[in-house]
């Protein structure tokens, strides 16, 4: 049985709490024991992708205490995996003292469907949701921690569940952190695209792995007025949901 | 928190998004190209074999670039041909506008270069009294436009057939209809008549052998042979990093740009120049410059982050995949390059401070990476030109000061479940006070420009690590 150190992220925290939660419940039901260090607060990402690097490690240095005993980290958010994964250490490269910590961090983190498939080595987790769902392929979930395949291969297991592809699924949503600030209308445009591939499909659900992009697409999927419900995996996973 | 607004990049993109012709042309050729790529790149198999030798050999030619440069200057000294070396666009315009005019040019003609609009180079000639001709169909078509390209590969990228109509309509003073073979047609006639009256040709490079001399271009439209074959002097414009060690490499290259660039196999053409015309050849120019040009370049050399960049090869296929260009094309970058590698590639070679926001257009999504034939970490240097731009901030910049703060309340826990607290109190009574409307508030800037196109989300009224305390205090006996 793992054990695992639950990494919420803080996006998950304070707007999301139920994607939190439901990653707990999935993970416990899947035989995990989990805890969550609440020294815990945010990977940084925000700052380190606008170039503000010395305030980006100041905030990832408080990762590394909250995690430095943890056996398995595990995150609802491939973006954040990704941040840890692929940039903690050259953030850490000039702090020798921690650069083993932050190395040692980013290998024993994963994102949630990840872990899932890859270390519990599970597909079937048991649930069961009648309605029609497409998938969108977050960028840094897909490209940069090349968790491609996990998501679908859960989700062809639900009970009940008809996936239809989504055309261009890699295709960026727009967001893109504080680019959806920065260059908000021409953000729009692009999370537009994305939905008119969301309406293409018929489905009643788009479900993906990272909220940043969740709260994009619903943000501009309620604007306009769509009825598409907009889930995170974990959610979808760790409910019982009857049609 | 509070970011620096990117006010000229925002108000080309916005200004791009308002133009419906542009979207749509530059979205339909974008899909066509990109699907092409798949294709052609699925055909071939082994993809990412190709592209890790790909990478390996721009890399290997990069680190070792004084002594193929040297090599390749060698073989044309030894054929007699001319060399020049340009330290920057202003140099390389120079030496070429005094070549035309030393032989008393009247007419240029050009196939596509890129390097050449680096250098501005027909503004120079105009300058000089020298028409200069572009004979790609799609060079021609910006250049009726008095625009600038806006693809690497495909420069009238953003234009549909009605207005290309309407341009050569414009200079041939005939009436034309929009079919596109009709347009092609006129264009072919209008051009073929003026090969022969130029007194120069003027070509890029897309590889420069270093052990032969050769140069080597690739063309699908026939004009390349034209311009290299018909006028008595044929200058190459090329970049310094344009280099590979042999013929052999060529082979990696030709399977490598054109199905990155286009989907194609091969393009319809490819010449191998080796020098100018030698006794008893039946055609060739008299005499072959070539200009190798710096402008920038070697000053990537030896960086840890942005040497890479001097492995591309220019075949546009992170253009293509690019979501950010498909939605405004490659004029909002206002730059020679567009697209990603324009993001990374103009602020490096550019003296031009203005150029550095280009590194905000981009999402960090990682497709342009993703496609790169020779594997450059595009997005990676997007982050670090961020990096460099963020440092050049004042410490008075509202950016900088948003961060520091956001990075206070993100160290302390004691602090973030303050904030946190605040936020949910501003929610609750500022927002939803009395009447079930939201009231309009004044809102931070940033907040107000995501709300402008999405909607908000609110705080939830108890965090997860609330729930998780209370949670694991109803778990205990």
């Amino acid at each position: 049985m793992a054990h695992v150190s639950l990494f919420v992220t803080c996006l998950a925290d304070q707007l999301f709490p139920e994607v939190g939660l439901s990653t707990l419940r999935l993970l416990e039901k899947l035989g995990c024991t989990v805890d969550f260090p609440e020294a815990q607060l945010c990977c940084g990402q925000p700052a380190f992708n606008s170039g503000h690097v010395p305030e980006a490690r100041r905030v990832a240095r408080g990762l590394l205490g909250a995690f430095a005993d943890s056996e398995y980290v595990v995150t609802p958010s491939g973006s954040c995996a990704s941040m840890l994964r692929h940039y903690y250490a050259e953030l850490f490269a000039s702090e020798p003292e921690l650069a083993e910590a932050a190395r040692a961090l980013a290998a024993k983190t994963y994102e949630l469907s990840q872990f899932i498939v890859g270390v519990l080595g599970a597909r079937d987790v048991g649930a069961t949701f009648p309605h029609r769902v497409t998938y969108h392929a977050s960028c840094h979930g897909s490209r940069l921690l090349g968790v491609k395949e996990e998501p679908l291969e859960l989700l062809r297991h639900v009970r009940g569940l008809e996936l239809v592809p989504l055309p261009r699924c890699e295709d960026c949503c727009g967001f893109g952190g504080v680019f959806s600030i920065k260059l908000a209308a021409l953000s729009s445009a692009m999370v537009d695209e994305k939905i008119e591939h969301v309406l293409e499909t018929g489905a009643n659900v788009l479900v993906g792995t990272d909220m940043g992009c969740l709260m994009n697409i619903r943000g501009r999927l309620e604007r306009r007025g769509q009825p598409v419900r907009v889930l995170h995996l974990a959610e979808l996973l760790a409910g019982e949901e009857e049609a | 928190m509070l970011v620096e607004t990117t006010d000229e990049l925002q108000a080309r993109a916005e200004f791009a998004l308002g133009d419906a012709f542009l979207r749509k042309a530059v979205r339909f050729t974008v899909e066509r190209l990109r699907t092409g790529k798949a294709e052609s790149t699925a055909a071939l198999g082994r993809w990412q074999e190709w592209r890790e030798r790909g990478r390996a050999v721009r890399t290997h030619v990069i680190e070792h670039l004084d002594y193929y440069l040297e090599q390749f200057s060698d073989r044309l000294l030894e054929g007699g041909h001319h060399l020049h070396f340009a330290a920057d666009a202003a140099e390389a315009a120079a030496i070429v506008t005094r070549i035309a005019r030393e032989r008393r040019a009247k007419l240029v003609v050009k196939s596509k270069s890129m390097v050449s609009e680096e250098l501005h180079l027909n503004q120079h000639l105009a300058d000089a009294g020298i028409e200069a001709l572009e004979t790609d169909l799609g060079e021609w078509i910006v250049q009726l436009a008095h625009e600038m390209p806006s693809h690497l590969i495909i420069p009238a990228i953003h234009k549909n057939r009605h207005q290309v109509q309407a341009l050569f309509e414009a200079e041939g003073n005939v009436p034309l209809s929009p079919e596109t073979q009709t347009l092609a047609a006129h264009a072919r006639r209008r051009l073929r008549q003026r090969f022969a009256e130029a007194d120069i040709g003027i070509t890029g490079c897309n590889f420069a052998i270093a052990d032969t001399g050769s140069v080597v271009l690739f063309t699908n439209e026939g004009n390349g042979r034209m311009v290299t074959t018909l006028p008595k002097t044929h200058i190459v414009v090329m970049g310094m990093e344009r280099i590979l060690p042999s013929l052999a490499d060529l082979e990696l290259m030709a399977n490598l740009l054109p199905r990155s660039a286009t989907g194609q196999k091969i393009t319809t053409y490819v010449n191998l120049l080796s020098g100018a015309r030698r006794e008893g050849e039946a055609d060739g120019a008299r005499e072959l410059h070539v200009v190798i040009l710096d402008n920038g370049r070697s000053a990537q050399l030896g960086h840890p982050d942005y040497q890479e960049i001097l492995n591309c090869i220019r075949c546009g296929a992170c253009l293509n995949v690019c979501p950010v260009y498909r939605q405004v094309g490659g004029h909002a970058y206002a730059s020679v390059y567009s697209g990603p590698i324009g993001a990374v590639l103009t602020p490096l070679l550019s003296r031009d401070p203005r150029a550095r926001e280009l590194a905000n257009a981009s999402t960090l999504c990682g497709a342009c990476t993703e496609a790169c034939p020779v594997k450059i970490p595009l997005h990676d240097m997007l982050v670090h030109l961020r990096r460099d731009n963020a440092q050049r901030l004042p410490n008075t910049s509202l950016e900088k000061q948003g961060f520091a703060l956001w990075s206070l309340i993100f160290s302390r826990p004691f602090l973030y479940r303050l904030a946190l607290r605040l936020a949910r109190f501003a929610e609750r009574f500022l927002l939803r006070t009395g009447s079930r409307s939201r009231r309009r508030l004044p809102m931070l800037p940033a907040v107000e420009a995501w709300a402008r196109h999405r909607s908000l989300p609110l705080p939830a009224r108890k965090s997860f690590r609330e729930r998780f305390r209370e949670l694991s205090r109803a778990k205990r006996p």
